[in-house]
């Protein structure tokens, strides 16, 4: 276990290394010169000049590169102070420090999927769980459609409507804010209950459906059979070998949504007005803000891989015929 | 090898009021082509301390039959007539808490596949042990002990370490003990074994067969043995019943039914062995034609799209009349036992092809190309000049080993 871990962790830097590399060279790729957005509109010649080496944009493209890792992992100097690591510059459009504006995001996006995802996992599955179970009823039929229906949606679209229903019309719900868990845990929950619901229902059908189609396989498999020749009763071979089997795609699927969750949902921070991560890394494309994108990209990457060793890890612990090496 | 006769002498099959008795079960699946008749009225009687044997072809309806007997097809699309009664007790449209209760205590299933017919996820010994606390109520330690006893008993080494093991840790002959071990658990009086040792290798197969056997005289169950390996039904089996199409085409013990066969399809089976004491190149005579659709069976005898006597029945009796089985010793066939053999000696043996000159109303290609009498086996390999001699089960132990 702990090879395998050291092994994939190795295998994580390389990886993220090769996105900074990417994207900071993309970056330079585009059309626009970031030293005269920082410049602001009445930009002089002396001043563009001084933000170009306070920024270190007059140095050749891969010395930045360089300097730029350099700081992630020791700090950095600048003109302006030091850069305490892990240092990922200033921003281009506000001169704020990107770290702590991350740190400051991150618990948004943070709760917003937690949160989504104890729902949509818990319902998501339950409904599938009822639909095997009654499989080829009419509780089966409906859930079907049902999810269909769900995977048709978008956020965009629900979430304004509900917002339009449920806060504005009826109030009977809270406008989607964030406050913090620690100072309040009343406001927190009611604050993140209506971008919670409306991201699991996105997500619910893709579970529900899943988890159905793994059982109704797993009812069909040779041991299944066995359990049931045994004589175990029908509720014990569904939850004992069923479910048992059906549970290692179910979580690699759940890996890489919370992964890609915990990297900012932009189109739900958006729809709700959450200042996470996700709105963090549109708006910084928007205004080719490069420490601050390089910053969200890199967490969102970390994000991402590191739920998938985990994912990994959980097979050895799920099944008996996975070893880790 | 010394499954073959054993127990108090039984009486003939067919009689009535075995300790598993079928009565003209009949299993129909409906799918979305239409009904299928997997079973077909079909009646036998299994005493306890004999193993009847049944073969036939893929989707003969040997494995549904012994489905049907656990209760383990799907209700929602399988229509159940006919009875069953094991012990006394009508299994069919018997409550699912009812047959729980009998599945794995008094009636356990062997599984073809031993792999895919254990859990990955679950220890052996956990697996094992489960129908004995199931139907027990034993303790977890007790069902424990219990399973490494009968791990020991089936013949698994370090029983007491291996019972922890995962069965991807097992080779396949151990999978295959360790479900006979799981079948076993909670000594029960009727074994059905849906071939057992298909997906083992030779020498394992002859081990597994020989423990079933000796199984079977410490714990005087009956056991049903479905195969598609006569080698195996030679060995192991008291009694045959030979299938076709979802009903059973003969019947007999198992000497009666290898050395003077009566119906042209157990020829047809017979011909398609390949043997040790024949010339390398003997072809073997494989069964022209495919077997029948279930969703349409023929009319009459199932078998008479395929098989070469209807000629020597004469007229279309045997495309419009199906034929009885009798019971006890017979065949389900037109020509008779007496006919039969006459037949079948002239015919010089080639059962499925038939003497030259027969017509065979033909149903697909036949894997045989045309019924020349040289495709049968030769001569000398044919000393009685009636059955396969060499096929008895006397054949000895040369007959697991061949195949």
């Amino acid at each position: 276990m702990l090879r395998f871990l050291i092994r994939r962790s190795l295998g994580a830097v390389v990886i993220l290394v090769l996105i900074s590399a990417i994207t900071f060279f993309l970056f330079f790729a585009l059309p626009a010169d970031p030293a005269r957005l920082a410049c602001g509109k009445n930009c002089d010649p002396a001043s563009l000049a001084l933000i170009n080496e306070n920024l270190g944009l007059d140095k050749p493209i891969p010395v930045q590169y360089g300097e730029f890792m350099v700081g992630i992992v020791a700090g950095r100097d600048f003109p302006v102070g030091h850069c305490d690591a892990p240092c990922f510059g200033y921003s281009f459009v506000n001169q704020e420090p990107v770290w702590p504006t991350i740190v400051d995001r991150f618990p948004t996006t943070l709760s917003l999927a937690l949160g989504a995802a104890v729902v949509f996992l818990a319902v998501g599955v339950g409904l599938g769980m009822i639909a095997a179970w009654r499989r080829g009823t009419w509780i089966d039929k409906l859930f079907s459609s049902l999810s269909l229906l769900g995977q048709s949606l978008q956020v965009y679209f629900v979430g304004v409507l509900c917002l339009a229903w449920f806060v504005s019309g009826l109030s009977i719900m809270e406008q989607p804010a964030y406050h913090p868990i620690t100072e309040n845990p009343a406001r927190w929950f009611s604050g993140m209950l209506l971008p919670w619901l409306v991201l699991s229902l996105i997500f619910m059908a893709n579970y529900s459906r899943m988890t159905r189609s793994q059982l109704v396989e797993q009812l069909h498999e040779d041991h299944v059979r066995t359990a049931r020749a045994k004589g175990l009763s029908g509720r014990t071979v569904f939850f004992r070998y069923a479910w048992r089997g059906a549970i290692a795609p179910i979580v690699t699927i759940f890996g890489m949504d919370l992964g890609s969750l915990l990297g900012g949902a932009m189109i739900t921070e958006y729809t709700f007005t959450l200042h996470g991560v996700g709105r963090l890394a549109v708006d910084s494309v928007r205004l080719t803000d490069l420490p601050m994108l390089m910053g969200v990209m890199l967490i969102s990457s970390a994000a991402i891989v590191v739920f998938t060793i985990v994912v990994d890890a959980l097979y050895a612990v799920i099944d008996p015929r996975v070893r880790l090496a | 090898m010394t499954t073959a006769t054993h127990g108090a002498p039984a009486p003939a099959p067919g009689a009535t009021g075995g300790y598993l008795s079928v009565r003209d079960l009949r299993v129909r699946f409906a799918t979305e082509d239409g009904t299928v008749r997997a079973v077909d009225g079909l009646s036998f009687d299994l005493e306890r301390g004999r193993t009847l044997g049944i073969v036939g072809e893929s989707g003969s309806g040997k494995s549904v039959t012994n489905l049907t007997v656990l209760g383990l097809h799907d209700p929602r699309t399988t229509t159940v007539e006919g009875q069953i009664l094991l012990d006394g007790q009508e299994l069919t449209g018997a409550g699912e808490r009812a047959l729980e209760r009998l599945r794995g205590n008094k009636m356990a299933m062997i599984f073809q596949d031993p792999l895919t017919a254990l859990s990955p996820y679950y220890t052996v010994g956990r697996q094992i042990a489960e129908p004995y606390r199931k139907h027990t109520g034993a303790s977890k330690r007790a069902a424990r002990q219990r399973a490494i006893e009968m791990l020991a008993k089936v013949g698994i080494p370090h029983a007491r370490r291996r019972v922890d093991d995962y069965p991807h840790q097992f080779s396949g002959g151990m999978r295959q003990r360790a479900m006979i071990a799981m079948a076993l658990i909670c000594d029960p009086d009727l074994l059905i074994a849906d071939e057992p040792t298909t997906a083992l290798d030779v020498t394992v197969q002859a081990q597994i067969l020989d423990l079933l056997g000796d199984l079977q005289q410490e714990f005087g169950s009956a056991i049903i043995l479905i195969t598609h390996d006569l080698g195996v039904v030679a060995n192991a089996a008291d009694d045959l019943l030979v299938m076709y199409a979802g009903r059973a085409v003969e019947r007999g013990t198992v000497r009666e039914v290898l050395s003077a066969p009566q119906h042209p399809y157990t020829w047809g089976l017979l011909d398609s062995m390949p043997t040790l004491a024949g010339a390398v190149d003997t072809p073997l005579t494989p069964i022209p034609g495919a077997p029948p659709s279930l969703l349409a069976p023929p009319s009459g005898c199932p078998f008479h799209p395929r098989c070469g006597y209807t000629a020597v029945v004469g007229g279309d009796r045997c495309a419009t009349e199906r034929p009885a089985l009798p019971a006890g010793r017979g065949a389900a066939c037109h020509l008779g036992a007496e006919r039969g053999g006459a037949v079948r000696r002239g015919g010089g043996g080639a059962a499925g092809a038939g003497p030259a000159g027969a017509t065979r109303t033909d149903n697909g290609p036949a894997p045989a190309d045309g019924p020349a009498p040289a495709n049968g086996p030769a001569p000398a390999d044919d000393p009685a000049g009636g059955g396969p001699a060499n096929k008895e089960p006397g054949g000895g132990p040369s007959q697991g080993g061949d195949r």
